[in-house]
């Protein structure tokens, strides 16, 4: 809920004391880091839109705890809330992001010549589909928590128009989520395009599902392979997906697109946030750097019941999550995997992860399929 | 603690003053402060960049909202800097509701209704039926004496309650408090509470403390609420912090209850189970009256006006934001097809006994006052008790075999 700055200045009417929130019961990276002294400290700034420190902690302080996942329990509400914040936001960046230090510098690689060889073929009788998926703030408008309607309104119109020069392979079209007909609705939803208000609470305690869905859409191509959010967690979000285990075309294709759109929203005068330091700037500090989740649907029935399985993904620097999303359990064996880290690693440097350690994951269900053991498989620490 | 103290005083005193000099004193507002990169943004997103889509929307706020006042009022702010914007967020993200024409807009604080006058003005007239806030006064009367024919039959009413709620002045409203006035408003109630004696003493159990035993006994009695999942009140912004500062007080005979900041500051329920609608509102007019006087001794008020009567944070509660009503079984009746003319007409309502989300269910309903603004207390509750009392001998009529009638339809409210 975007309190003006004006209103922080009233709660420094109180002691910082009497307005530290509850955080006993809390197990998120925000929880853990927010002392009464770094809340004393930060609550008298603002960015220079009116961002304040109860903006970036409320869905942490609204969310104690997730049942499948340690959430970081803060966003950003624009660029700047990495500065002016960064007390908080450093250590907790450390931690999500495996101790990546306050001077350590990020690198980006968007060339999909890169990959090493192979990447194209992911066995299809266990790896049903590929995706990449990342998202881009557009510098100069506040991020979805606290973004107005004529600011969200004017990225769906920049987004559009840039999207729309798209051509060849990447040609296509955009569906605002309020002008839809049923027709289109549908198709979307068939296709797995259609991304719907979100629920979770932790979504919406931040803010991020105000005026919804005003200045919300998909944009696809006609194959249906590239796809760009418009103003849902992020300002935007692109995915490139295809079935099967091409995840080196997946890449491709993915790395391609994202150049033309940068070049597009350069050409009408904006770039995307993005430092030396945290890489592409984005609404949730988990999704720093990269932004990049490389994943595939696999099916490992043999290999999930394992009792090594856990360890085994959290060797690759691998995360499990159902087929239904980030708050869905896996139904049957089939998993989404992908990889867990998002900053301190390049773009090539993630997918090559996924791609190999997808690779070794087939070859163990194999084995296990055959009743052979996997013990000698089981890789060292990435 | 002292510094504290004095700015509530301070901004007590200024709400006390501003909003006993009526609606034109505060109307101007206050612009938002100037910062540079504030002031850039109004002139890069003037108002009409802002205005929200309310082309498919069908609430109280979306039916008034012009792009004409939303310019006038955007850029300003009250004394606690609350806005428009915010105040009009829950009407915006909940287009409409199945079962109820919502009013789509919420209170921070007491001066909301004075600085935004020129939205809320004609919206509380479109939900209070044509109550003018500019021209009419507001009756308060909680002389429960006055009510007669307030016993119902038992052989149809099951449970009878009447609620109503009270904001504490000088601290912000649940849409808009900070987490050290909702723990203010804890502590003026509570202690307040402690105060009360005879059948009304009773103890305060605070939803982050509360033990799981006594959790399940008030989930037992059906005294306790839990976080909103109402879109219509997440969206307003008053389920933050939960359960910071929220919790249930009753007494120790269980029929007369305070929630605490949850949907307003306090909740006052009398309730029991039968028909005796008399003392279950001769004990809400004493319990209230007992709690004014409790704070009133420790400086403390309730924000209360002559034109709009006790302020809530929703406009559909001032007034009396008295909901008087009973669980009643109306099994032949309510098959009828004249059913929804009858409690048209006698001004009451119906809903499914889970509340106001709800549906009925079999054939035990809800039924209650409509209206809360520009009729007493008293009136109020009179009308309940002749208008439930009506739907009974209609039922024990269809029972008979014997024909019903509709009755005419009672006036609005006072000229």
């Amino acid at each position: 809920m975007p309190f003006g700055n004006t209103h922080n200045e009233m709660k420094l009417k109180y002691a910082s004391a009497k307005e530290y929130p509850d955080l006993t019961k809390h197990n998120n990276h925000m929880a853990k880091i927010l002392t009464p002294a770094i809340y004393e400290l930060l609550r008298k700034r603002q960015t220079p839109s009116g961002f304040t420190l109860d903006d970036v902690i409320q869905t942490g302080i609204d969310n104690p705890g997730h049942p499948f996942i340690m959430t970081v329990g803060c966003v950003a509400g624009d660029e700047e809330t990495y500065e002016v914040f960064k007390e908080l936001l450093d250590p907790v960046i450390q931690d999500r992001h495996g101790g990546y230090k306050p001077t350590d510098k990020h690198k980006t690689d968007l060339d999909p010549a890169h990959l090493k060889v192979g990447g194209d073929d992911l066995d299809p009788n266990y790896v049903l589909s590929s995706r990449v998926r990342t998202g881009r703030s557009v510098r100069g408008f506040c991020l979805p928590p606290h973004c107005s309607r004529g600011e969200r309104r004017a990225v769906e119109t920049l987004s559009i128009e840039a999207l729309d020069t798209l051509s060849g392979d990447l040609k296509g079209k955009y569906y605002a989520l309020k002008n839809m007909s049923d027709a289109e609705q549908q198709q979307l939803i068939d296709d797995h395009f259609l991304f719907d208000k979100p629920v979770s609470p932790l979504l919406l305690a931040s803010g991020m599902a105000r005026d919804w869905p005003d200045g919300r859409g998909i944009w696809h191509n006609v194959n249906k392979t590239f796809l760009v959010w418009v103003n849902e967690e992020d300002h935007l979000r692109v995915i490139s997906m295809q079935q099967g285990g091409n995840m080196k075309e997946v890449f491709n294709r993915f790395c391609t697109g994202l150049t033309k759109i940068e070049k597009l929203f350069k050409e009408r005068k904006h770039e995307f946030m993005w430092n030396e330091h945290l890489g592409y700037v984005l609404t949730c500090p988990s999704n720093l750097g990269t932004g990049l989740r490389a994943g595939v649907h696999v099916k490992l029935p043999n290999l999930s019941k394992n009792a090594k399985f856990e360890e085994i993904l959290k060797k690759l620097r691998l995360q499990k999550r159902g087929t239904g999303g980030v708050d869905t359990a896996a139904v049957g064996g089939t998993f989404d995997i992908s990889n867990a880290d998002r900053l301190g690693f390049s773009e090539v440097e993630l997918v090559q992860m996924v791609v190999d350690g997808v690779k070794l994951l087939v070859e163990m269900e194999k084995k296990l399929e055959k009743g052979q053991p996997i013990d000698a498989m089981i890789p060292a620490q990435k | 603690m002292a510094t504290q103290f004095t700015r509530m005083l301070a901004g007590r005193n200024t709400a006390v003053v501003l909003a006993s000099l009526g609606a034109g004193t505060l109307a101007t507002g206050y612009l938002l402060t100037d910062s540079t990169a504030a002031a850039e943004r109004r002139v890069l997103y003037p108002p009409s960049a802002d205005f929200p889509d309310l082309r498919k929307h069908n609430n109280c706020m979306a039916a008034s909202l012009t792009p004409a006042i939303y310019a006038h009022l955007r850029d300003k702010s009250t004394p606690n800097n609350w806005t428009l914007n915010q105040s009009i967020q829950t009407g915006v993200d909940n287009p409409g509701h199945p079962f109820i024409k919502t009013v789509g807009m919420v209170a921070g604080d007491e001066e909301t209704y004075e600085v935004f006058s020129e939205i809320f003005d004609p919206v509380i007239k479109d939900r209070h039926n044509g109550y003018d806030p500019r021209t009419m006064k507001h009756p308060t009367d909680l002389d429960s004496s006055k009510i007669t024919s307030g016993v119902f039959d038992e052989r149809y009413v099951l449970s009878s309650r009447v609620r109503t709620g009270r904001s504490i002045r000088g601290l912000s409203l649940p849409p808009a408090c900070s987490r050290a006035e909702r723990r203010e408003v804890e502590r003026v109630a509570v202690m307040a509470l402690s105060g009360l004696k005879g059948d009304l003493a009773g103890r305060y159990y605070s939803l982050g403390d509360m033990n799981e035993r006594e959790q399940q006994q008030l989930i037992d009695e059906h005294f306790l609420f839990d976080k909103p999942v109402s879109p219509l009140l997440t969206s307003a912004g008053m389920a933050r912090d939960w359960p910071d500062a929220r919790g249930i007080w009753h007494n120790n005979q269980k029929n007369f209850l305070i929630w605490i900041n949850e949907e307003d500051h306090t909740r006052i329920i009398s309730m029991e189970k039968g028909g005796n609608m008399k003392r279950v509102f001769e004990r809400f007019c004493r319990g209230l009256k007992q709690v004014e006087q409790l704070i009133h001794e420790r400086g403390w008020e309730f924000m209360w006006n002559e034109r709009l009567g006790y302020i809530l944070t929703c406009p559909s509660n001032l007034g009396t934001g008295l909901r008087a009503g009973v669980h009643v079984r109306l099994p032949n009746l309510s098959k009828d097809p004249r059913f929804s003319k009858i409690l048209e007409n006698l001004r009451l309502q119906k809903r499914g006994t889970g509340g106001v989300d709800t549906a009925a269910t079999g054939d035990t309903f809800d039924i209650s006052n409509n209206d809360r603004l520009g009729k007493s207390e008293v009136e109020l509750v009179q009308l309940v008790v002749d208008g439930v009392n009506y739907l009974i001998d209609c039922e024990k009529r269809l029972e008979r075999g014997q024909d019903i009638k509709i009755p005419s339809p009672l006036a609005q409210f006072r000229r």
